[in-house]
């Protein structure tokens, strides 16, 4: 900003001067206010139950790993990560087999009726769908199967791989394609071998996306799972008995939910940014 | 012809559930899926909406939630948005920062809070504690456990608007902020008269997107306060409301009847928002 017009600079350097303080002191307490809770779930995933409810144990105490070893060993917690994994990566790698084509072609002829559809799926509250996807998946059986998860969490992933794709592709030259065809392949083969390679950022952005929230998506496995399908949002409940909480499993398993998805998250920063924000600013 | 299997796909995930869902509103499907229902036209609608004790409050609730949660998370985004607008050093910390809460998973959020607001052994009234406020009941409060939810929607929230408004800022052009700066404007008359009005579209797109999200909240409210929003549903919002009376009680047409109720109030404030988005263009 100063660097820009040096005769104001001049001018107002006190004013210049304090606002960069100000800005650095606003910024170091926003980080302050974002990370310190998450810090506090994990300093308390280290405490024993005991140090949990000591006050003076807030800052300083003997770190355990007790509840991890508890979290992971009793129960049964391996088979809940893998269930989560599973179910999270074979609901994003349909909906891009699905989406993708069809985000294409709704970009590139202007279907914007069909992609009105779409797009309803992120307005409409999912307990409206559960009800009716109950009915029928209770019907054949199939709640409590892997199948019925997955196609659960494909109704998130869809609609927010065709939306991230749609303002991809939106921005994407069309004389690529079209140099291509005059060129004597066939639009199915322009897109495969043109569109479809320069796309690969855009589809990361996507999957990636697509990956966290099927993680994180707690209320159609509450419903959905069965106690073999069971994903790591529902078993977090394991450790609220009606009674008491067991806090330090609790925070334990938290942890163990949320850690992958932020490791993931720190390295594919650029990608996440620019998905969440797709269309945002164009409206 | 490349949009046929999704579109298929939608249409038996999201068109034929909305059908069915109209249908079982009509009907007095209760107890078991399996159990045979009768045609019972509106009633269960006008059971709905004279209903004062559970669906209005829990109506009253869902406004009330979204509202504040929005108002508070759009100018906090804007603010911080407006901090982080011109580079500095560190800016890369900062946007871990801001990534972090976004990701996190809504459950362990909620647990996460849960801990710090326990009127026991909580930090929230440790740190009271050392500035002399006496303990407060938090989530366990009949009054303070709405207000603490809707503290943990804005803190996982805020960094969406943050990031949506940053992306709008930086997709501005200088050149109006540098002719009013010419004519002597200071900072705030720059914001107010210039950049705010340009921002207005990027505004209505993160009230647009937080909206249709904060109505629908439900992971973290029933993660805090578990089935039917706590015990005197204190936080039963009319999606809380909706999810019990389909599955804790299994009545699933007067559950359907709310949800097309609420579908339609969804709907009618997309409608209201895409519309005044249009005006500002």
């Amino acid at each position: 900003m100063t660097r820009r017009n040096p005769a104001l600079a001049k001018r107002k350097p006190f004013g210049v001067r304090i606002y960069k303080n100000f800005r650095f002191a606003a910024l170091a307490l926003v980080v302050l206010c974002l990370l310190a809770p998450l810090a506090w779930l994990v300093a308390s995933s280290l405490k024993t139950n005991v140090d949990i409810y000591d006050a003076s144990k807030t800052f300083f105490f003997v770190p355990t790993l007790e509840n991890y070893a508890n979290v992971l060993t009793r129960n049964n917690y391996f088979v809940f990560i893998f269930n989560s994994f599973w179910v999270a990566s074979a609901s994003t790698v349909l909906s891009l087999i699905l989406g993708v084509p069809a985000a294409y072609a709704m970009s590139r002829f202007t279907m914007h009726r069909s992609a009105l559809v779409v797009l309803m799926a992120r307005v409409i509250p999912g307990i409206s769908l559960l009800v009716p996807w109950y009915y029928v998946f209770s019907n054949m059986k199939m709640v409590g199967g892997f199948g019925v998860l997955i196609l659960s969490h494909m109704f998130v992933a869809l609609p927010l791989i065709v939306y991230i794709m749609m303002s991809y592709f939106d921005s994407m030259p069309l004389e690529l394609e079209e140099s291509a065809q005059v060129d004597g392949l066939t639009p199915i083969g322009a897109f495969q071998r043109i569109t479809l390679p320069l796309s690969v950022g855009g589809m990361a952005t996507a999957g990636i996306l697509s990956f966290i929230f099927s993680w994180n998506n707690f209320m159609f496995a509450l419903v959905l799972s069965g106690s073999k399908t069971k994903t790591l949002p529902v078993a977090i409940f394991d450790f609220v008995s009606y009674a008491s909480i067991d806090w330090g499993g609790l925070m334990a398993a938290a942890t163990v939910v949320t850690i992958p998805i932020m490791i993931i998250a720190l390295f594919t920063q650029k990608y996440i940014v620019s998905g969440m924000t797709a269309g945002a600013t164009k409206g | 012809m490349f949009a046929a299997p999704a579109m298929i796909f939608v249409g038996l995930l999201i068109i034929f559930p909305l059908v069915w869902t109209i249908y079982l509103s009509l009907t007095d499907s209760h107890g078991s899926v399996r159990a045979p229902s009768q045609f019972i036209g509106f009633a269960n609608y006008m059971e709905v909406l004279s209903d004062t004790e559970r669906f209005w409050p829990a109506a009253g609730r869902t406004a009330y939630f979204t509202i504040t949660a929005l108002a508070v998370e759009v100018v906090l985004g804007m603010i911080i948005a407006l901090l982080l607008w011109r580079p500095f050093r560190g800016e890369k910390w900062v946007r871990v920062a801001i990534l972090l809460p976004l990701v996190a998973t809504p459950v362990a959020v909620g647990m996460m809070w849960r801990l710090i607001f326990d009127p026991n052994m909580g930090f929230a009234n440790q740190m009271l504690g050392w500035i002399g406020i006496p303990a407060q009941p938090w989530l366990s409060g009949q009054s303070t456990a709405l207000p603490t939810t809707i503290f943990m929607d804005i803190w996982q929230w805020t960094p969406m608007v943050v990031l949506i408004m940053l992306a709008g800022l930086t997709s501005l052009s200088d050149e109006p902020d540098e002719a009013a700066r010419m004519d002597g404007a200071n900072a705030w008359q720059r914001f107010f008269f210039v950049t705010l009005p340009l921002m207005m579209p990027t505004v209505i797109v993160a009230i647009l997107l937080r909206s249709i999200d904060a109505l629908k909240t439900f992971d973290i409210l029933y993660a805090t306060k578990g089935k039917g929003g706590g015990s005197f549903h204190e936080v039963e919002t009319l999606n809380i409301y909706a999810y019990g009376l389909s599955f804790d009680y299994n009545e699933y047409g007067l559950s359907s009847a709310v949800l097309m109720i609420f579908f339609f109030i969804i709907i009618g404030v997309m409608w209201i928002l895409t519309r005044r988005k249009k005006g500002i263009k």
